[in-house]
């Protein structure tokens, strides 16, 4: 306060003047970059409550699934974080048939990462008797249809089996994998799953590594 | 009377701002019947307003209870399917009249210099209208509300690192879920309404500080001190807009000439708006799709998903485009260069009445193809139809490239100086 009122009739007739125009411009931009971090601060609760809430979580814990009644061909839905998870128990004619149509795929070895790294194969599994698969078409959400004994074939020519999304007409081979010149982007998801014995998969968690 | 009005009158400018925008607002004379669109525009946003805090007296916003309270409130609460079809009529209407209020401004070049910020916020109002009426669609979750749902927020994951954090994020949930509708409700009643009852505020004071544009493109207001006494006008105009110009014999007070001649299109309005409220609420599964009278299901597609049919031309591009980051950009630019309108059209004359054939021809071909996208967005999906989205969202964009192109160095009929009716 000292050298402020040294000369009091020089600081009455200037009172608008800054005595020191670098401490005024020091304060604002410390009042603004103060004011800023409060008000992200503030905001922090308000994006966070977006996020699942603890309930939603516990809804979307893993899932266990006995595997030891599908039949060979069949195929079995489940619900995992309220998707529906697809695991299907190939034929080994079916299996052998994968290699055929990979030409019309556009990820036939799965190089984007829609698997966990186990299930970056020809079959995508862990098994290759079970594939494991999130249903939900890779374009927007809708959920493909199972269509086999030879009524593929009508989408894909030679092809007897496969998925069909019947919202904008994306198509998977029994793998997973997209055909090439459909709206879907990339494969179908495959989730974390890991096998407790032969009869039981775990859906939403791999096996740790030993 | 007149010492209790004048009291009110020191105290809060009553009479100056129903003069100044409205009693003593000037407005061209020669305004057809492609002006009462914004009238009607605000009328919509009242009903809709009124009707939707009615409907939230029994609308329960949670999964388990949604699709039953508004069948209750189909049902068993009086009037409510009057109110609830006033809504949804509302809704579409809303849109109707936002699509023909847009093509007037772009008729006449209501866009233009000095308009452009009055356009922009415009676009601003029809963006948050759009996400309004998404997120309306899907409160009473049925199977299309879930499945449109769906479809739109995983638009989003197509974003690049962050897009799949993101839609767990505005879903609150791994999938669409309770919570989602929960949010879609606060932001459709409370948050949403907020900002388009601001922005149509904005668009309002932005239109009378710059004065309504006319079918002939023709200023009515003229530099200060230019006009011969005999040329202005013969009403008594406010003098905010006297102080800084003359204002020409060709102009109205837009209370009572407008404001009588937006009535009469109003009751025209109420006509239709009546006859597809009580005899076709559902417009054929346009209004009120067929499958959102079955309770959403996550585990069972619909055969085919639409969005209601204001959505469509943009859901044809979206689908036009086979890369699904290249299909979301393309879509969402579509939108984006809407709001660049007023840049892009580098013309000095406003009204297509003036300008070259070309511009008529290019903006009519804009209107159809609009149309036409719409179409094939809203039917099923068929093989010549790719196609044929892919060539009509070319003909979207071409639009404003060619008017680009053209405005530059355009070859037009002389603009009156007057209005001649």
């Amino acid at each position: 306060m000292s050298d402020v009122s040294v000369d009091t009739n020089e600081s009455a007739t200037n009172s608008e003047q800054p005595q020191s125009s670098g401490r005024r411009k020091f304060l604002t931009v410390g009042t603004c970059v103060v004011g800023a971090v409060g008000a992200a601060g503030a905001a922090v609760p308000f994006v966070a409550s977006w996020l699942p809430s603890a309930k939603a979580k516990a809804a979307g814990a893993d899932v266990e699934v006995d595997i030891s009644s599908i039949q060979p061909g069949q195929m079995i839905g489940v619900k995992w974080r309220g998707k529906p998870v697809w695991i299907v128990r190939r034929t080994p004619e079916l299996l052998k048939s994968l290699s055929a149509h990979e030409e019309q795929l556009s990820d036939p070895n799965s190089e984007v990462a829609q698997q966990p790294e186990f299930a970056q194969n020809q079959y995508r599994s862990l098994k290759e008797e079970y594939l494991v698969l999130v249903g939900i078409c890779t374009h927007l959400g809708c959920s493909p249809k199972h269509l086999a004994k030879g009524a593929f074939e009508e989408y894909a020519e030679g092809i007897a089996e496969g998925f069909f999304c019947p919202c904008h007409g994306s198509k998977f081979d029994m793998a997973g994998r997209v055909f090439s010149g459909v709206p879907a982007p990339s494969n179908l998801v495959v989730p974390l799953y890991q096998y407790v014995g032969d009869d039981t998969i775990i859906i939403g968690s791999e096996a740790e590594a030993s | 009377m007149n010492a209790f009005l004048n009291w009110i009158e020191e105290r809060i400018p009553m009479m100056r701002v129903a003069n100044m925008h409205a009693i003593q607002y000037p407005a061209a004379k020669n305004m057809n019947f492609w002006y009462v669109f914004g009238f009607l525009a605000t009328i919509v946003l009242v009903n809709q307003i009124i009707t939707g805090i009615w409907l939230t007296m029994n609308f329960e916003p949670s999964a388990e209870r949604a699709f039953a309270s508004v069948e209750y409130i189909m049902r068993e609460v009086d009037y409510g399917w009057l109110i609830r079809y006033m809504h949804s009529t509302g809704a579409s209407a809303f849109f109707v009249v936002v699509y023909l209020h847009m093509f007037r401004g772009m008729m006449y070049g209501s866009y233009q210099k000095p308009r452009e910020l009055l356009w922009v916020f415009g676009m601003l109002i029809y963006l948050a209208l759009m996400a309004e009426a998404f997120m309306g669609y899907v409160l009473p979750w049925g199977q299309m509300s879930y499945w449109g749902a769906q479809v739109i927020v995983s638009l989003f994951s197509a974003i690049p690192v962050i897009g799949p954090d993101l839609v767990e994020w505005i879903q609150g949930d791994y999938v669409i879920s309770g919570a989602t509708l929960n949010r879609f409700f606060a932001l459709h009643v409370i948050a949403l309404p907020l900002v388009i009852v601001i922005l149509v505020f904005l668009h309002i004071i932005a239109l009378h500080e710059v004065g309504s544009n006319n079918p002939d493109g023709v200023n009515i207001k003229h530099k200060k001190g230019s006009l011969a006494e005999e040329d202005k006008t013969v009403y008594k105009i406010h003098e905010y807009f006297t102080d800084k110009y003359d204002i020409v014999d060709d102009v109205v007070p837009f209370f009572p000439h407008i404001v009588l001649k937006d009535l009469v299109a109003f009751s025209v309005f109420l006509f239709v708006f009546c006859y597809i409220m009580f005899f076709m609420p559902e417009m054929g599964g346009y209004f009120l799709e067929h499958p959102n009278f079955e309770v959403a299901n996550p585990y069972k597609t619909p055969e085919h998903i639409f969005p209601v049919w204001y959505f469509t031309p943009y859901y044809a591009i979206l689908k036009a485009v086979p890369d699904k980051l290249m299909g979301v950009l393309t879509m969402f630019g579509a939108i984006a260069v809407l709001f660049a309108l007023p840049w892009v059209d580098r013309g000095k004359v406003r009204s297509w009445r003036y300008r070259c054939g070309l511009h008529k021809v290019n903006l009519l071909v804009f209107a159809a193809v609009f149309v036409f996208l719409g179409y094939l967005g809203g039917t099923p999906q068929e093989d010549w139809k790719i196609d044929a989205s892919r060539v009509a969202t070319i003909m979207y964009f071409g639009f404003f490239v060619l008017l680009w192109i053209y405005s530059g160095k355009e070859k037009t009929k002389p603009v009156p100086e007057r209005i001649v009716l």
